[in-house]
């Protein structure tokens, strides 16, 4: 009797555990959307990064395909070398235009990409052709001003 | 062992031990033979206990030899020592019984770790074993349920479910009322004899241990002081036997601490200032 | 004069040299004694009934305490979150600070205090009463090792139970955010959950958690069963072996919290 009810309990316990960690993943987490093995990297050089940060997320079309994976720079372009890490599932076009953009007006930062309309598709460990840069907050103002100016 | 003779069981061979700087036994011998009941008597403090622990094997003697059944103690293996234990019995002071198990179960507690006996035959083994200290109906008590005499008395049957060859007794008597005393004083007599065990009591009960046992060791300073049957040692005139039969305040035990002069230590004498 | 003041240092660097020296050789102990607990465990897992009452008595017995704790955290995560956040306009974003909050540190570390002092000082007390009342010494004397017996299931049942009450305590205290902010307050409930799930990284963020709460669970039973056998067979001793099992156990959840946090979030969002 003593030890049915102990073994109940304690059974109890373990689902509850198990339970718990498994909201933790699915729930609280990203598990339904995080891809495990199956992914292919592709690289990009960029002038300027802005606050790009690891693990930042790709997307395109405003799903996300894939996150940063790595930042390097490069001392034979003096840029920075992007590394992403893509779905698998998700293949683009070679002509893709790969830019830095900000979610909201103050948000994180992200990568965004454009499919082009090439046939061919980018492999593993390819780089973009064209990419665009961060949006440097004190740029924009500056070149903002200057047209005024000329403008004027 | 040639030196050991058959019918001794438990041999001290010149055994010293010392925790750390401190000498609790400093050579001592005793032979004890089989099928006996025989009391080790000393007062607090003198390493009755140690014996205890050095026959069990749990500590090791600083020099001299410990023999069990014709085996050095301290030189057997780990398994080969955990299988003497097998054949001996021990009664701690308090019973030690696991507070976490019923009474059953602590009897019973032995042949599930060490037999594969179906659960039905330890039933009947436990229930035997709880007859003979006369505790049948307490079987469904948890340990904090018993008095210190039924506790002592379930710790016994617990220490004979294996039917050990030897059995120890660390001061079976200590804060037992008159009748419990009888009680176990009686069965440690009867079970001895009965299960054709040897044992060893540790005690300084003199009364009740003299009623019951064989032979009697007296223990002071490390050795074994003397020695003898019960009428013996009730006979003697050695002064240390004396004092302690007969609870006397000064005598070879002096009743001061080792100290300087009283005087001294008062500053009485011009010495000090 | 000096000559007094050289002899006040030397002591005062002896009592150092000593003190150091005391704490290294228990040090010693009682990584040995883990040693020897890990050896002896194959009885445990050959008799998982040993290892399940255990996981009732520190496991179990832990949750009341362990879901309460993490509902009040949780619930007032939130209401602070949700006061600060409202200033810069940024009220959603209250489901990411509680969740990232609670998966990444809070949860181990509450919930790993809370289990020193309610299972790890109830482990070192039974073991070290076992030892004052000699019921260990009457184990070795029945020839079964009171190591493999008593000791090795319940640090087994420490281990295994520690990051399951972890994760109980950080999905409580989710919930608490969650009751505070978006039935409470009204906090819209699509953005609270989706800023959650962007930003709380499967990999990164709950992984790293629940490691930190195994490593949390393997210190503080460890701790605690090392306490338990040392202690002197006393009652004085019982208790303060006690005490400190719940110092020493809190005191290294928290140093070993900082150094695994500076290992996995360095450079890392």
């Amino acid at each position: 009797m003593q030890r049915t009810v102990m073994d109940f309990w304690v059974g109890v316990f373990v689902m509850a555990g198990i339970g718990a960690l498994l909201i933790l993943g699915l729930k609280v987490g990203n598990l339904t959307s995080y891809q495990g093995g199956d992914s292919y990297a592709l690289l990009g050089n960029f002038e300027n990064i802005g606050g790009l940060k690891i693990r930042a997320p790709v997307k395109s079309a405003g799903v996300v395909v894939g996150r940063v994976a790595n930042i390097e720079f490069s001392l034979e372009t003096y840029d920075a070398v992007v590394t992403l890490s893509m779905d698998s599932r998700y293949r683009f076009p070679k002509d893709t235009f790969a830019s830095i953009l900000t979610s909201g007006l103050l948000g994180e930062q992200y990568v965004g990409l454009l499919p082009g309309g090439d046939e061919a598709m980018l492999e593993d460990g390819e780089r973009f052709i064209k990419t665009n840069s961060a949006m440097v907050l004190e740029e924009m103002i500056g070149r903002f001003l200057f047209n005024k100016a000329a403008g004027d | 062992m040639s030196t050991v003779a058959e019918s001794t069981l438990v041999k001290f061979d010149n055994v010293s031990f010392s925790y750390g700087n401190t000498p609790i036994l400093k050579g001592a011998n005793l032979a004890i033979p089989r099928g006996q009941v025989v009391a080790i008597m000393g007062g607090s403090g003198s390493g009755k206990t140690t014996l205890l622990r050095l026959i069990g094997g749990e500590i090791r003697p600083t020099a001299g030899t410990v023999h069990v059944a014709g085996e050095v103690v301290h030189e057997l293996s780990r398994n080969a020592l955990f299988t003497m234990r097998r054949k001996m019995g021990m009664l701690f002071q308090f019973g030690a019984l696991f507070t976490d198990l019923s009474v059953f179960d602590n009897v019973a507690f032995q042949m599930r770790e060490h037999s594969n006996l179906p659960e039905d035959m330890i039933r009947d083994l436990v229930l035997m074993k709880l007859h003979a200290v006369g505790l049948r109906g307490a079987h469904h008590l948890m340990p904090v349920e018993l008095s210190g005499g039924m506790a002592r008395r379930v710790a016994l049957a617990r220490s004979i479910a294996l039917d050990p060859m030897l059995m120890m007794f660390d001061e079976p008597f200590t804060g037992l009322d008159p009748i419990s005393l009888s009680v176990i004083g009686s069965l440690i007599r009867r079970l001895t004899d009965a299960l054709g065990m040897t044992s060893i009591l540790v005690t300084h009960d003199v009364q009740e241990s003299l009623q019951i046992v064989d032979h009697v060791y007296f223990l002071a300073d490390g050795k074994i002081v003397a020695h003898g049957t019960p009428d013996e040692v009730r006979q003697s005139d050695a002064p240390f036997v004396h004092q302690f039969i007969h609870g006397e305040v000064d005598g070879p035990v002096p009743f001061h601490y080792q100290a300087r002069a009283y005087a001294d230590d008062l500053g009485i004498q011009s010495g000090g200032n | 004069m000096d000559v007094i003041l050289i002899k006040q240092t030397a002591a005062v660097i002896q009592r150092i040299g000593h003190r150091t020296i005391n704490s290294i050789w228990r040090l010693g102990c009682a990584s040995h004694f883990i040693l020897l607990v890990l050896l002896k465990s194959w009885t445990s897992f050959a008799r998982p009934r040993l290892i399940t009452r255990e996981i009732y008595y520190a496991g179990v017995m832990s949750l009341v305490i362990i879901l309460v704790s993490g509902l009040f955290v949780g619930l007032v995560l939130g209401l602070q979150g949700y006061e600060t956040l409202q200033k810069f306009g940024s009220e959603s974003a209250v489901g990411t600070l509680v969740a990232l909050s609670l998966v990444r540190e809070l949860g181990p570390v509450v919930a790993g205090l809370l289990f020193a002092s309610r299972a790890g000082s109830a482990m070192t007390a039974e073991i070290g009463l076992m030892k004052a009342t000699e019921q260990l010494s009457a184990m070795g004397m029945m020839a079964v090792d009171p190591v493999a017996r008593v000791v090795a299931p319940k640090f087994w049942a420490g281990v295994f139970s520690m990051p399951l009450l972890a994760a109980m305590f950080s999905v409580m205290g989710v919930f608490g955010g969650y009751l505070v902010t978006v039935v409470v307050i009204g906090v819209d409930e699509g953005s609270f959950w989706s800023q959650m799930q962007n930003a709380v990284d499967f990999r990164y963020d709950i992984v790293n958690g629940v490691i930190k709460s195994c490593c949390f669970g393997v210190v503080i039973t460890a701790i605690a069963v090392f306490e338990g056998f040392d202690a002197p067979p006393t009652a004085e001793g019982v208790s303060m072996a006690t005490t400190r099992t719940v110092v020493t156990s809190s005191l290294a959840i928290l140093g070993l919290d900082f150094v695994l946090t500076a290992f996995m979030f360095r450079g890392v969002a």
